[in-house]
């Protein structure tokens, strides 16, 4: 399974980033092999949307999970419809959130925690 | 002739000076084109006679004929359309009304359908043609709400524009159609900083500007030499008249407050349009 990651640099150690579509990378990391894979995220320099854009990026690159601090009402709806699962996490890398999640210490978040353009 | 009155800075006295130069100038056009918060009507108490609802196309799906290629949501620069699979998703409020997804849908699935964005509203202050326009609460475009109001210009007579405060899409909207723009400024470090951009903004769309100072006696000296360096002509300096803040509490119109200053209104027309002519020569 595909697990997205909200980062500010790429690759497993990376800091996670709490802002979700202007977070500057989206790092992919795969439940089962470990590998990861980082893609920039075209959304950070959006003037409106980014949630929307951001959102759509993360169900094209396959991710059924997304880990991340923040996440707008827009966004959320995008993330519900392409049916993925939006667990909170606060801080740490990338591989201590994706330990964190494997490991059931993260909530589903079932709503949108912060308004439109919260980061924007 | 259209008089823009604007500022960079909000507050300024932008409204004040707009409402009482069109009581002074009789006979004219007042449009409130600050659709975000106007508040002209606060002070010129027009009778509305009737309204019209400003709206904008915005997409819609027909469910069999789409495909969810996507192609709609890659070419949206303003991301308010999401296509996942099996499901399209617009957002209004994020949408510019450009039609773009309807053009580029290979199965023409995209129709549009008008949305209200807000309201323009039409009257009359005695002798004053008004036009108000206002965004509806929680919208996010105000120029389409602006343009409508615009259109309401004219060819004939003196037009009076109250802009949107500050420098950006709005306030170029309405100064690109004005004559003149007459900038209320305020001699502050606020007031000037924002003069500096108003008057950036106005050069790079080439259009002529005036300033006037309201309370001009907390020390206009450097609001003067910046205007002297840009060549811009100070048309006149209001002080700050305690008369004026405490009729305008009361809904009272600074030329009722203290109307020694009608003449130098009336005055201020000769000086834009001296101003007018001599930019074009």
């Amino acid at each position: 399974m595909k697990i997205c990651v909200t980062a500010s640099s790429e690759g497993l150690n990376a800091p996670m980033d709490s802002r979700f579509a202007r977070a500057p990378f989206m790092v992919i990391v795969d439940s089962e092999t470990g590998e990861a894979e980082t893609t920039a995220n075209e959304a950070v320099s959006a003037g409106h949307g980014a949630g929307t854009q951001a959102a759509q990026t993360v169900s094209r690159l396959g991710a059924e999970i997304l880990l991340t601090a923040h996440c707008g009402p827009k966004a959320f709806e995008v993330l519900a419809a392409a049916k993925v699962k939006v667990f909170g996490i606060g801080g740490g890398t990338v591989a201590e959130a994706v330990d964190a999640w494997k490991a059931g210490k993260l909530e589903e978040m079932e709503n949108s925690d912060s308004s439109a353009g919260w980061a924007g | 002739m259209r008089v823009a009155v604007a500022s960079g800075k909000g507050g300024t006295g932008k409204t004040t000076v707009a409402t009482s130069l069109a009581l002074a100038w009789g006979e004219c056009s007042f449009l409130d084109c600050d659709v975000e918060g106007p508040n002209a009507h606060l002070l010129l108490h027009p009778e509305i006679e009737r309204s019209a609802e400003v709206t904008v196309p915005v997409p819609r799906l027909r469910e069999e004929d789409c495909t969810y290629c996507g192609a709609c949501a890659d070419f949206c620069r303003s991301h308010a359309l999401a296509v996942v699979p099996g499901k399209w998703m617009i957002f209004d409020q994020l949408c510019h009304a450009c039609g773009g997804c309807t053009l580029v849908c290979p199965t023409r699935a995209i129709y549009e359908v008008d949305r209200r964005i807000g309201e323009v509203r039409f009257g009359h202050a005695g002798a004053i043609r008004f036009v108000q326009g206002e965004l509806d609460a929680g919208e996010a475009h105000p120029i389409p709400v602006i343009e409508d109001v615009l259109k309401q210009a004219g060819d004939q007579g003196d037009v009076i524009i109250d802009s949107p405060p500050g420098t950006n899409c709005s306030m170029v909207e309405v100064a690109k159609e004005a004559d003149i723009v007459l900038l209320v400024t305020e001699p502050t470090p606020f007031g000037l900083h924002d003069l500096t951009l108003a008057v950036e903004a106005l050069k790079a769309i080439n259009r002529p500007a005036a300033i006037l100072v309201n309370r001009a006696d907390w020390g206009a000296g450097e609001v003067h030499q910046y205007a002297a360096r840009e060549a811009i002509p100070v048309v006149l300096e209001i002080p700050h008249l305690l008369a004026v803040a405490k009729g305008y509490a009361r809904s009272r119109p600074l030329i009722e407050s203290a109307p020694e200053l009608r003449q130098h209104l009336l005055d201020l027309r000769a000086a834009l349009v001296r101003t007018i002519r001599e930019r074009a020569a």
